[in-house]
């Protein structure tokens, strides 16, 4: 709690490990983050970043190694060298501080928009609700969406929702943002807004670990992209180094196949826009350095 | 899909598709509903302005009110909070509160309800004339170190007393609803996505309030429809209340009125009159509920929509 200063990580993570009925999915990850720094998860399909980003807010809990926030042990109290789990409430507690923002937005649908992003600052925080709604608009100006306070969810596009989703997690005035794969549910037109909302977190000074396949956002946004694969920690470095020159093999050919999708993906969208079909007949396997979503927003 | 430029096609004016069987069947229905109303008017023994005035008997509405409806809102009440409470605890992680609930759930479903409400009036009573709530063990306690056997009692129900009352009744087809309510509230509970849990969650929202504020509102769109048919059920059912024996409902007051006149068929009409106005305004209640709880999903109900403009205009 008052460990933190500041040079000490806001996120240290120490050989975390965890099985899924006896399928270890994460292998010892060692990880720092500092505050407001911007790191980039990648990894291919299963290679344990969704199930990373849920352990350091105990959406899971862990078997093995130590996760801290802002100095704080999660999910445990070590009391002179044993642990002992912290109940419910406590852990709820540790939350707050920890926003997330999910792939498919989870945004509650039986609330308005304004309602969604007050929610926990009042029934969590005990924030006056005038107080909250005026903040909560705010936000929503941040985002681009201080016209749809009265939505409902179901009224509203992809790329507004996971908008209305970020600014819901703001609301709690949180240290560390968790990002898992905010835009790989969107149609292709719409994740530039959302990445757009990102870039300007981003800039803000949030600390904030993405989970993402947007090479563009990752180049250009990140201080540091980790490359997970089979639960373990593979190379990390600045973006320039492991997407522009990676060491690892691995790395490589995830790489690889990355900018074919995002190539074959690329025309396909030009195709369906002009409506020339024969775009996609002649699409070559690798095309060139850049994916063409870099210059999403 | 080509189209000719110069002699695009105009406006659709189809033929519709024929019905011819709804006709028929709407011949066949009228002279049914026809035999039926010429029965009503040509035989006596229906004798309908009886029935009528039966209808607005003073115990008859008394029954309706005090046993009746009172019995359904009560009965309905208790049985959808603890029907709540019950799936929450089959949910939960904790084995006791699990197996209590099923328990629970399996007792009273095995149990009908007729005889549940003969156990409370009659069984129950022979058994304990009293029930006293205070410490447990709280008469061998007080005996045992020689004060006053009923220092630890704080309240005493006598049960022969209580038992004869409509809250006897809304106790027995309360906790026999629980159990009901108990699976249909666990199934709105599970047709949540866990996505909203968790975002509930990862918000810090403790787990109580998660379930309160995030899950249970959205359950309840599901919660609702069958809802609506269990209290329509229990409309019906309070007609059971005489085996407590409660007498002060509608249909052995109707009945009883009709018999006492010698024309017991215009008591049941009565009774099916009353029963059938019931319902009907119970059916346009429902609507409303499910409406209400199916916000966000569907259409956005007008008036909310204003009120909720209102606030937005605010800022
Ligand atoms: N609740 C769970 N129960 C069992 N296995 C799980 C569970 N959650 C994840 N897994 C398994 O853990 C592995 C890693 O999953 P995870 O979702 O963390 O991968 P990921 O890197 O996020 O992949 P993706 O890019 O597809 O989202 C997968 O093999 C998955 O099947
Ligand atoms: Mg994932």
């Amino acid at each position: 709690m008052t460990a933190s200063t500041s040079d000490a990580p806001l996120v240290h993570a120490v050989n975390v490990s965890k099985s899924f009925h006896g399928n270890e999915v994460l292998k010892g990850i060692d990880m720092d983050v500092a505050t407001g720094e911007v790191v980039v998860l990648l990894g291919p399909s299963g290679s344990g970043k969704t199930t990373f980003l849920r352990c350091i807010n105990q959406l899971e809990t862990i078997d093995g190694g130590r996760i801290w926030v802002d100095g704080d042990l999660m999910g445990y109290d070590d009391r002179g060298g044993t642990l002992h789990r912290l109940t419910d409430k406590r852990i709820a507690a540790q939350r707050r501080d920890i926003g997330m923002c999910f792939q498919r937005f989870n945004l509650f649908p039986h609330k308005t928009v304004l309602e969604n992003v007050v929610e926990a600052p009042v029934q969590v925080k005990g924030m006056k609700r005038k107080a909250a709604e005026a903040r909560a608009m705010e936000l929503l100006q941040q985002v681009g969406l201080g016209d749809k306070p009265s939505a409902y969810p179901a009224q509203l596009s992809g790329g507004q929702q996971q908008r209305v989703a970020i600014a819901r997690a703001l609301a709690m005035d949180p240290k560390l943002m968790l990002f898992d794969e905010p835009t790989s549910a969107l149609d292709p037109e719409l994740v530039g807004e959302v990445l757009k909302v990102m870039r300007d977190l981003a800039t803000r000074g949030m600390t904030m670990i993405v989970v993402t396949h947007e090479m563009g956002f990752a180049r250009e946004v990140a201080d540091r992209v980790v490359f997970m694969d089979a639960g373990v920690v593979v190379e990390e470095g600045p973006p320039s180094e492991v997407i522009g020159n990676p060491k690892h093999h691995r790395t490589r050919a995830f790489l690889s196949r990355m900018r074919q999708e995002e190539q074959a993906h690329a025309e396909a969208v030009v195709a369906s826009v002009t409506g020339n079909t024969e775009a996609l007949a002649d699409a070559p396997g690798d095309g060139g350095d850049d994916g063409a979503r870099d210059t999403a927003g | 899909m080509s189209t000719v430029s110069g002699d695009r096609p105009g406006p659709i004016k189809a033929r519709p598709v024929r019905h011819p069987w709804r006709w028929v069947a709407i011949a066949v229905i009228a002279v049914l509903v026809a035999m039926m109303v010429s029965s009503f008017v040509t035989n006596e023994k229906w004798d309908f302005p009886f029935a009528f005035e039966i209808m607005q008997q003073t115990p008859v509405i008394q029954g309706l009110w005090a046993g009746t409806v009172l019995g359904t809102v009560g009965s309905m009440v208790l049985g959808v909070g603890l029907g709540i409470v019950l799936a929450v605890m089959r949910l939960s992680d904790n084995p006791v509160l699990r197996g209590v609930a099923f328990v629970y759930t399996w007792f009273f479903r095995a149990i009908p309800r007729y005889v549940l409400l003969a156990l409370i009036g009659v069984g129950v009573g022979f058994l304990y004339s009293q029930i006293s709530f205070g410490l447990p063990f709280g008469e061998q306690l007080a005996g045992a170190i020689g004060i006053d056997t009923t220092t630890f009692t704080f309240f005493t129900l006598d049960w022969n007393a209580f038992s004869s009352t409509i809250w006897a009744g809304i106790l027995g087809l309360g906790l026999s609803e629980a159990a009901y309510m108990a699976e249909i509230a666990r199934a709105g509970i599970l047709s949540v996505d866990r996505g909203q849990t968790e975002a509930a969650q990862a918000l810090g929202m403790p787990p109580g309030r998660t379930m309160r504020r995030i899950v249970l509102p959205q359950a309840m769109r599901v919660i609702v429809p069958p809802t609506g048919n269990e209290t329509i059920a229990m409309v019906k059912d309070t007609s059971l209340l005489i085996a407590i024996p409660i007498i002060n409902e509608l249909f052995f007051q109707a009945y009883n009125f009709g018999q006492r006149g010698f024309k017991i068929l215009p008591g049941m009409v009565a009774a099916t009159l009353w029963y059938l106005v019931v319902c009907s305004i119970l059916m346009v209640g429902q609507y409303y509920l499910e409406r209400y709880f199916g916000r966000g999903f569907g259409a956005v109900p007008k008036k909310a929509k204003q009120e909720l403009t209102k606030i937005g205009a605010d800022h």
